[in-house]
């Protein structure tokens, strides 16, 4: 596919690497040593000594068990539960004569419901071994030998062996790049999976083998690395290569992590260094842990509740039956002669009685079980099972353009997601779609472009009132014309004033034309024109380039070409209709990075002007304006502003001038300070530019949508009615992270931000010492100064609501086991929360502070394989099945294919599986409470001997067949009000984040009422002397009916006592939906605007600030 | 590579998959409160009273003899006299009708403080060795009564057999004999299923010690009535088991004279014995619980319900009002614009 290719360019000609060369520092000097021993002969896979080192091979497990250690794995796992391994024991016990009931009754039911729970076990563990097959039997071209390539399965690959990856393909290991199709040696490389960024990083071979280009030169091709041993820092590599007798240091600079994708670069050449679970991002994956609900922790208690009521009652019936038992024989004198005490055997020998009584406990132990729910943990199992597979089955969380229905892959947190306190979100593919959209841009003091972005979209819904764009009224009638309905990715530009070439008519014509000619020259994008078609597209470092690229291209500024000191475009003349070529000469590249907030590009016009044309964010671009070059300040800052609040991205673009002498000076800086080797190169380069971009004439402003996926802030706003609070963990920088902020409602205007980050001077300067200790001295009291700080407004400020900004810097500090505390009151203080340029390890370790920190529910959602520890931390993973990897859906509990989707699903399903497993499980300990407690009073009428009140078969198969499923109908089936309602009032979820279903109120309320029930059933055994006479008597009926009716009594008072006085809010619904006033909006309102506590984020939120502006 | 699959994921559209079925969800209104509570209320009452008025009719005799059976002189050593084999045990005792008796009456007799139910007890029998001739050797949960001394198998073994109740009750009023039908006291499901046709007792009561009654080594177990009855053991340790039928009618003020063998020692752990005539009604034996509880279980639902209007007259209540919320009985601060 390179054949059509124009060559390629040297881009380390336009760009003033960073990197520059690599030097041994200090780090290198270790290696060899402790940490440092891995020694990697590259491409001698046939020589034995390669073979000495026994590196890992490259497969990757993910699965629980292997088929070797299913059985005794799983067994163990199954008898950790302390019920299950009371009832093995129990089983062992029955088989011995101390049992009361036959012991296969008492260890059938055990088999069944171990049974179920490893077959389920097992299903689960199956499939995750199919998506393991699929990835480690992806293939690769390996070098066999003799320059020859060969296809080979992931898993087979060895470490020193060099691989060819191709473009578009996932590296399989973690590589070493020798060479690439550029003569230079770079490759462009996708990191999503690993830290969520989108725009592509650039990676630059060693120039010793760089100039490798063909498969047959890796005949003879022999290298030695040694570098450090596997760890799980994706963004350190230290190592040293020996090739052709020299010593070359290796950086991260060429390292090309597994998982990691090779895009706009065809080929690349590579050496395996780390394999397997050697690699740096399965290191970064921790083990799936075995994820346990709250629920069934609080269900743990009840049951060591359970069984201290249980050998209270054992303890109690021995030390009577041992009292009875002996004054059964007084001497020579026997007492109850037809039990034969004087030839009794141990167990009943009133000779003995201490013994007797003690094995007498053993027994009554046995009996007793019925109060322990044997099947109650297969039962939930069954029942989660059956909820996810409603879960699964939901048509409203079908995503119809990818097919993609939602996916419950781990069954026991159905009932979590009803009680989640806390959502630590990813942004980009999660939030965002992740990709960037023209919409909107201010040109002369005029804004253009009616698109509508999501808020605003968001916020007309809420207000009902029609959208006014731009001073003109825009009905909502079209609510989806999403991505589908786009023509053109990236582009959602509309306004008749401008496109088609009518931009010539308006007023300030000379500005746009040069505002858009800006937006195809500066730029670092790459064009690619399909010689068929002749249409271009471009390969840009980051999404928002390209955006602006396609709007320059679409509005008739056609870029087309770049060449190593030109960039051509296609432009539209406005006079003569037709398309011109022009070239621009370009002399410098003035980057983008996040201390300058700005790029700028120097070129030089056809006619020979010199023009410094600029972008960059408003916070620096506006301070740089000439004198003469601020008549449409006022109006651009207002737009901007607006802008900013509807959730778009800002940059500002203005330009300049320059003379002949002004560039001549300022190249002759430029340059000095481009070559210079000093530790202050960077700082000399950005003094350089500095003295350049100044005395700007502002063009105007443009507005990016990143935008957002469908009905994410609608679904934002509804779980944060939900008092769901939302925290963003994005690997993103922090300007787009707070935009996407604003674009979600988590930010709004007027919200206090407290940003902590180590930008400051005072750090810098300290960096710059070089010191480590030092540095993370100040940096570390930095940070507790700023949370301090924080705290301070915190509590200083009671209505106004805070956001708290931190980067990933300062996190790692934060994080720290003194500071943490605070941190998290902060945190927890603040309504929004915004993590940004955080590694993944940081987002699992926020997620576990908060998770333990506050003791919530926690739910973590993303799509990356950066969110993966994420995911496995937070009592709940969502992963989205999006566009990129499946690692995160791979790692998560449930896969849906939408945020949007996150609304129904907690909202309703959760709400429902919360509500129907706790009752559930009240449902349980109630019928076994019922059921040990008469043969508890039964045994009292038995001189606590220890028979059995109900028949053996009777006994066990009351916990396992005959009552559980009614229970299990109730859990499954059971809904307290219709998903309409419960998206309806979402403050109904608030059930769920305080627990009040599964309340140890409620449980021992129920409990209670069992107990309540329980004269009346006892009733029902001595009733058994008369079924013996009369068995057809309609005295047993007439019992029957009294006893269920008169068990039912005290709760239906309970309940209609409750319903009066102390409704819960299901049962308001309930009310509401009875009186059909339903229907009636104002009513419903009312219930809801009740409901509705303060949210402070959110557009509700928004929009009451409006109101109280109004009012 | 990635072929697009044709078969859609699309879950398939029902009210069930989609949990949209009707359902019925009562709310307990206040309507629908005090109506369900009149209803029980109505419908608990009149069984009551019907259930009680049944109970009522029923005659019931219950006559104790142990203590009497026991002459004078041994009134302070009653083991000495029951365990004398020398000594008669025949003991008279009258009873006076006080209602007429309707046939069929039914002779029980009343063990308390009978530990029946005791698992030692309960588990002495060997199920197999009644219904099968073959299996009298299968007598391992019968010990201690599960062979003679010299080694022989006891049929029927067990202390529940050993055990058996060995009073026995002759009735006369105005010096005519009352017959009492001993046959078909025992369920019909032990003598077809439970008790073999072709099992004769064997070595019955030959052990060391004599228990209760010997049997008819001749009559196969499944025609042992009493045997039978007995060995159905009861549920609690006061418990009546049947001892006949009476098919005559017995007049109210009749005096009826009960010649007892007062054989079975229930003196040793302090048990009571009763004979005990009763008639019966659709509702069985003499049972006022079940008339008491139905009336009273009405009463309270009749209570609740008149409760229930007069907080419905007196403190009626906006329906579904929020403020007897959980949350909002202790509010936070709300916001102005939301109130």
């Amino acid at each position: 596919m390179g054949t059509g290719r124009k060559r390629r360019l040297h881009l380390s000609n336009i760009y003033s690497f960073k990197c520059g060369r690599n030097r041994f520092d200090d780090d290198h000097s270790q290696i060899g040593g402790p940490g440092f021993s891995r020694v990697v002969y590259c491409n001698e896979s046939g020589v034995s000594e390669a073979g000495s080192h026994s590196y890992s091979d490259n497969y990757v497990r993910s699965t629980k068990y292997t088929p070797m250690t299913f059985l005794p794995k799983s067994l163990f796992e199954q008898f950790r539960r302390v019920a299950n391994f009371y009832f093995l024991v129990t089983g062992i016990l029955s088989f011995t004569e101390l049992a009361p009931y036959s012991a296969v009754s008492a260890i059938l039911p055990l088999i069944v419901v171990i049974g179920a729970t490893m077959v389920k076990e097992g299903i689960e563990d199956w499939q995750r071994q199919k998506q393991d097959h699929e990835v480690n039997n992806r293939k690769v071209k390996v070098h066999r030998g003799g320059g020859v390539f060969e296809s080979r399965e992931w898993k087979n690959l060895r470490v020193g062996d060099v691989v060819k990856v191709e473009k578009d393909e996932f590296f399989p290991a973690d590589l070493l790049l020798l060479s690439s199709s550029y003569e230079d040696a770079v490759c462009y490389v996708e990191t999503m999976n690993l830290d969520g960024e989108t725009n592509l990083k650039l990676k630059q071979s060693l120039d010793a083998t760089s100039t490798i280009h063909n498969d047959s030169d890796f005949n003879n091709f022999r290298a030695t690395v040694k570098c450090e041993d596997p760890n799980a820092s994706l963004y350190t590599f230290v190592g040293t290569m020996e090739y052709q007798d020299q010593q070359y240091a290796l950086s991260p600079q060429q390292l090309l992590l597994r998982d990691s994708k090779l895009r706009n670069t065809d080929y690349i050449y590579g050496a395996v260094i780390f394999t397997g679970h050697d690699t740096k991002v399965i290191q970064n994956s921790t083990e799936a842990p075995s994820k346990r609900s709250g629920i069934e922790r609080r269900m743990d208690t009840i049951i060591y509740f359970l069984f201290f009521i249980l050998f209270l009652m054992a303890f109690l019936g021995s030390v009577y039956f041992g009292v009875v038992t002996k004054r059964d024989l007084d001497g020579d004198r026997q007492k109850r002669w037809y039990l034969g005490p004087d030839r009794a055997k141990i167990f009943f020998d009133p000779n003995r009685a201490p013994a007797a009584a003690i094995y007498h406990f053993l027994t009554a132990l046995l009996l007793y079980s019925y109060l322990i729910p044997i099947s109650l943990y297969v039962s939930i199992e069954i029942v989660k099972v059956l909820q996810t597979i409603f879960i699964n089955n939901d048509i409203h969380m079908y995503y119809e353009e990818a097919d993609k229905p939602a996916h419950a892959r781990t069954s026991n947190l159905t009932e979590e997601l009803g009680q989640v306190d806390t959502i630590l979100s990813d942004k980009t593919g999660t939030l965002t779609c992740n990709s960037m959209e023209f919409i909107k841009c201010s040109v002369a003091g005029t804004a253009y472009g009616r698109g509508v972005t999501e808020v605003e979209r968001a916020m007309a819904k809420r207000t009902g009132s029609p959208l006014i764009v731009n001073g003109r009224d825009q009905l909502l009638d079209e609510p989806n014309d999403d991505d589908s309905t786009l023509s053109v990715k990236g582009y959602n530009f509309e306004d008749e004033r401008i496109t088609n070439g009518y931009w010539i008519h308006e007023p300030h014509s000379d500005v746009i034309q040069k505002f858009f000619r800006l937006l195809a020259i500066c730029h670092t994008a790459i064009p690619d024109v399909d010689e068929e078609t002749g249409k271009v597209t471009y390969e840009a470092e980051s999404p928002d380039e390209a955006a602006f690229v396609i709007a320059a291209r679409e509005l008739g500024f056609e870029f087309y070409k770049r060449t190593q000191t030109t960039v051509s475009f296609m432009e539209l003349n406005p006079v003569t209709k037709q398309r011109v070529e022009r070239t621009y000469e370009l002399l410098n590249v003035l980057e983008f990075n996040s201390a300058r907030k700005r790029m700028s590009v120097i070129v030089r016009d056809d006619a020979g002007k010199l023009l410094l044309l600029c972008k960059g964010a408003d916070s620096v671009m506006f301070d740089r304006l000439a004198k003469n070059g601020r008549e449409f300040e006022e109006n651009t800052k207002e737009h901007v502003n607006e802008y900013a609040d509807a959730g778009l991205r800002t940059l500002i673009l203005a330009y300049r001038e320059l003379t002949e002498e002004e560039y001549k000076e300022f190249n002759e800086k430029f340059t000095e300070a481009k070559n210079s080797v000093s530790a202050d190169r960077d700082e000399l380069i950005d003094e350089a530019t500095e003295e350049v971009e100044k005395d700007l004439i502002l063009l105007g402003a443009t507005a990016v949508e990143d935008k957002l996926q469908k009905g994410v802030p609608e679904c934002i706003d509804k779980l944060a009615q939900a008092g769901i609070k939302i925290w963003v963990l994005t690997g993103d920088k922090m300007e787009t992270a707070i935009n996407i902020g604003f674009a979600c409602s988590l930010l709004r205007q007027g919200m206090k931000q407290i940003i902590i980050t180590l930008e400051s001077p005072e750090i810098i300067a300290a960096e710059k010492g070089g010191d480590k200790a030092v540095i993370s001295k100040v940096s570390k009291e930095s940070v507790k100064t700023q949370i301090l700080a924080g705290k301070a407004q915190l509590s200083a400020s009671t209505t106004d609501p805070l956001a708290l900004i931190i980067d990933g810097k300062s996190l790692a500090y934060a994080l720290h086991d003194d500071i943490k505390g605070t941190f998290l009151e902060l945190a927890v203080g603040c309504a929004s929360v915004i993590c940004c340029r955080s590694s993944p390890k940081q987002k699992a370790l926020v997620t576990r502070l908060v998770k333990e920190g506050t003791g919530k529910t926690t739910l973590a959602i993303g799509d990356g394989a950066n969110d993966v520890g994420m995911l496995q931390e937070a009592d709940i993973g969502i992963g989205i099945s999006g566009v990129e990897g499946m690692q995160a859906v791979m790692s998560s509990d449930i896969a849906i294919a939408q945020f949007r989707y996150l609304e129904r699903l907690l909202l309703v399903h959760g709400h429902w599986c919360y509500r129907r497993i706790s009752s559930m499980i009240c449902y349980f300990f109630y019928k076994n409470i019922v059921f040990g407690t008469t043969v508890f009073l039964y045994e009292a009428y038995a001189s606590f001997s220890g028979q059995p009140a109900y028949n053996d078969w009777y006994l066990s198969l009351y916990n396992v067949f005959f009552t559980s499923l009614p229970a299990i109908a109730l859990g499954v089936f059971d809904q307290d009000v219709s998903a309409r309602f419960c998206l309806k009032f979402p403050l109904l979820y608030q059930e769920g984040v305080q627990n009040t279903l599964f309340r140890w109120r409620r449980i021992f309320g129920w409990m209670l009422n069992a107990y309540g029930a329980m004269p009346t059933s006892i009733s029902t055994d001595a009733y058994k002397v008369f079924v013996e006479t009369l068995v057809p008597a309609p005295s047993y009926w007439v019992v029957t009916l009294y006893v269920v009716i008169a068990a039912l009594v005290p709760y239906f008072c309970y309940k209609a006592v409750q319903m009066r006085f102390f409704p819960a809010y299901h049962g308001m619904i309930q009310w509401i939906r009875y009186e059909g006033n339903t229907d009636d909006p104002e009513y419903v309102n009312m219930v809801r605007q009740r409901s509705i506590r303060t949210t402070t984020v959110g557009f509700t939120a928004r929009k009451r600030d409006n109101l109280w502006l109004i009012s | 590579m990635d072929q697009k699959n044709k078969n859609s994921n699309k879950p398939i559209y029902s009210r069930f998959s989609q949990q949209e079925l009707h359902a019925w969800k009562p709310i307990l209104t206040p309507g629908w409160v005090i109506a369900s509570y009149i209803a029980i209320g109505a419908l608990f009452i009149p069984i009551g009273f019907l259930a009680w008025s049944a109970s009522d009719r029923v005659v019931e005799i219950v006559d104790r003899y142990d203590e009497h059976c026991v002459p004078e002189d041994f009134s302070s050593n009653p083991q000495s006299f029951i365990q004398n084999p020398g000594i008669k045990k025949t003991c008279t005792r009258t009873i006076i009708v006080p209602k007429k008796l309707v046939a069929p009456i039914f002779v029980y007799y009343q063990l308390e403080n009978f530990y029946q139910n005791h698992r030692r007890f309960v588990k002495s029998r060997s199920d197999k060795q009644l219904r099968d001739p073959k299996a009298e050797n299968d007598t391992k949960h019968c010990l201690p009564e599960a062979y003679t001394a010299d080694n022989k198998p006891i049929v029927p073994c067990g202390l529940i057999a050993w055990s058996l109740f060995n009073d026995t009750y002759k009735l006369s009023t105005r010096g005519k004999e009352i017959s009492i039908e001993r046959k078909g006291i025992a369920w019909k499901s032990d003598a077809k299923a439970k008790f073999g046709s072709n099992v004769y007792p064997k070595n019955f009561q030959k052990g060391g010690l004599v228990g209760g009654a010997t049997l008819d080594e001749t009559i196969p177990l499944s025609k042992q009535e009493d045997l039978m009855v007995w060995m159905r053991t009861a549920a609690l340790p006061t418990f009546r088991k049947l001892y006949g039928k009476i098919n005559t009618d017995i007049e109210a003020h009749d005096t009826i004279k009960v010649e007892i063998e007062n054989n079975y020692n229930t003196y040793k752990f302090g048990g009571r014995k009763k004979l005990v005539l009763s008639t019966t009604t659709w509702i069985g034996g003499k049972n006022d619980f079940v008339g008491v509880a139905y009336i009273s279980v009405g009463g309270i639902c009749l209570f609740m319900a008149i409760n229930f209007i007069l907080l419905y007259v007196f403190r009626p209540r906006r329906l579904g009002d929020p403020s007897y919320l959980s949350w909002n009985r202790h509010p936070i601060t709300l916001n102005p614009s939301s109130l």
